[in-house]
């Protein structure tokens, strides 16, 4: 029981990162980045370069690779959705740009990686574990969680406190008023994007040190468990995609160990679809009339 | 040219002409929620039902073949009333996300099927497409589709597109005919699933992934969602391209395999970027800005 709490919560807190990062920038321009998951897998790849090319020490290659996240997202930002601002249709044409440039991202990941599983090197993280209670819980994962936990610690802090946080908040409330008020919109928002990816690069890197398994598609699977999380958060909350990231992140583990492993993927969905048909704007979202 | 060498030629096309068609078919299917401003990507999922339906019909009944192309029409599209009155409700991007999760459990319950052989799928069905077939099925969409312009239900899908809350304050059943486009995109995609797996002799979970959406969507993007035949057109297009990129890919050296997808990606970046309404709207463009050059000369 002990271990299945400490397993959930680690799967958790990945799929609370992920997700954190599509609602930030849902909350900012109401628009599905779908893009993101590219990135994921990317800076997966880019921090397995770090450690196992370039030898560098893995609490080095985790802040380089997270930061090449961010560039990434501002990329992503101006090729695919800036150009579409201020058309009519952007929510639709937005969606559909960025699941053509995560199509473009993930056929270079192949080209550049192949199509096969790589893993980090051994001796990259300790593999020495505790018992807290019943459970045995690696360092591994507690680094990890802590990890998660400073990094969604330091976002509110970000959202909330700062200048650029006030900035990001006044956007999101109206793009219009925030620009007459004297808001750089454009850079605002290419600082969301910053923010977002980094959260998925962040996200790319300790999952891929999770389960030691980097591969072109590794973005897929999580990318349906970010939208199954955020909707269960609603969409744009950031203390609801934390709060449903870990929930899913146990869900998913007693499932497995109660039903078998068969059942864990229909999980998500089950509660996809129960979330979107019982209450759309899920547990921690406002209901809006226009989002079309 | 004699009779002997055309017979060849038709040989090493048939697969290329009969997906062109198949295509076709699937970027209307896609189409069809696209017409009432709705992005429905849970079209794997419909067309996975087809495609079961039918090769379990071929195998466990003895029912004529367009029997059973219409049931592998009629069971998405009888799935997809219950899943559309709760999912409709759902606008824009909500309504994207239920249908990808739709159609990914469609795909695991499929994966998880022992009757059906699960992940494997079934083999061997047997060959009962024809092409002609094929394209008899994108004749009567495109006609449908044809007469539904400028009809009253054409005005009023328009009318929804460009604004739902006005629409509806017209007075025009917004719900209704959301669904019933659904419903019509979910029958394409049914009978388009079962016409490829009787035509490629197999039926497998893995076929209909969410790369399979993606797919169709360029197709339809890149053709043009503004006209009926604009997804056609785009399957045509795209369906030729990799035939045509696998000549240059052997030449430069690059894997075939990541070279499509990559290709799919950049062409749907650049249509939905510059040219918004698909290459249909391409000679209208070309004579338009040839028209603007001649005034601009003309210009003191």
């Amino acid at each position: 029981m002990g271990q299945q709490i400490v397993n959930g919560l680690f799967l958790g807190s990945i799929y609370a990162l992920f997700a954190l990062g599509y609602t930030l920038v849902f909350g900012v321009l109401d628009i599905l980045n779908l893009a993101h998951q590219a990135v994921f897998m990317l800076c997966a790849y880019v921090a397995l370069l770090l450690v196992g090319s370039l030898h560098l020490h893995m609490f080095a290659a985790f802040p380089l690779a997270v930061l090449a996240g961010g560039l990434l997202g501002v990329v992503v930002d101006r090729v695919a959705f800036k150009p579409l601002r201020g058309r009519s249709d952007s929510n639709i044409s937005g969606l559909i740009s960025s699941i053509a440039l995560a199509t473009i991202l993930e056929a270079a990941g192949l080209q550049l990686f192949g199509p096969d599983v790589e893993r980090f090197p051994l001796g990259t993280v300790p593999d020495r574990s505790v018992q807290i209670g019943g459970a045995i819980v690696s360092e591994l994962q507690v680094v990890i969680i802590a990890i998660a936990l400073v990094v969604m610690g330091a976002l509110t802090f970000l959202v909330q406190r700062t200048r650029l946080g006030r900035r990001i908040r006044a956007v999101a409330e109206s793009p219009l008023a925030a620009r007459i008020l004297g808001v750089n919109v454009d850079r605002v928002i290419a600082a969301a994007f910053f923010l977002s990816s980094a959260l998925g690069a962040a996200a790319g890197v300790l999952f891929g040190l999770a389960f030691n398994n980097v591969a072109p598609d590794m973005g897929r699977a999580v990318e349906l468990k970010g939208l199954a999380v955020i909707i269960l958060g609603g969409m744009g909350s950031m203390p609801g995609a934390a709060v449903a990231g870990f929930a899913l992140g146990l869900l998913e583990v007693f499932t497995v160990a109660k039903l078998g492993s068969s059942y864990r993927d229909a999980i998500a969905f089950g509660v996809l679809f129960l979330v979107l048909v019982l209450r759309p704007h899920g547990l921690f979202g406002k209901a809006a009339l226009r989002e079309a | 040219m004699n009779l002997e060498s055309l017979r060849d030629l038709w040989l090493t096309y048939q697969s290329t002409v009969a997906f062109i068609g198949l295509n076709g078919l699937l970027a209307l299917s896609v189409y069809t929620t696209l017409a009432c401003g709705q992005l429905s990507l849970g079209q794997a999922g419909f067309m996975a039902l087809g495609g079961y339906t039918g090769a379990i019909l071929t195998f466990h009944s003895a029912l004529p073949y367009p029997v059973v192309l219409a049931a592998a029409a009629l069971v998405p599209a009888l799935l997809a009333v219950p899943l559309g009155f709760p999912v409709l409700r759902l606008k824009g991007v909500f309504l994207a996300i239920a249908t990808i999760g739709f159609g990914e459990v469609v795909r695991i319950f499929f994966v998880n099927l022992e009757f059906t052989n699960g992940a494997l799928g079934l083999t061997a069905v047997p060959q009962r497409t024809r092409v002609w077939m094929i394209y008899a099925a994108l004749g009567v969409a495109l006609f449908v589709l044809w007469r539904l312009r400028g009809s009253r239900a054409g005005y009023a899908l328009e009318a929804i597109r460009e604004d739902e809350p006005a629409a509806r304050t017209m007075g025009i059943h917004a719900d209704a005919y959301k669904l019933a486009m659904l419903v019509l995109g979910a029958a394409l995609a049914g009978l388009a699933g079962a016409l490829e797996v009787h035509f490629t002799f197999m039926v497998a979970p893995s076929t209909y992934s969410f790369a399979r959406v993606v797919e169709m969507l360029v197709y339809a993007v890149v053709g043009g969602t503004a006209i009926f035949f604009g997804p056609a057109v785009g399957a045509a297009f795209l369906t030729l391209l990799p035939e045509v990129l696998r000549e240059v890919g052997s030449r430069v050296g690059l894997q075939p395999g990541p070279l499509r997808p990559f290709v799919n990606g950049l062409v749907l970046l650049l249509v939905i970027l510059f040219l918004p309404d698909g290459i249909v709207s391409l000679p209208r463009r070309l004579h338009r800005a040839l028209a603007g050059r001649g005034a601009a000369a003309h210009a003191p």
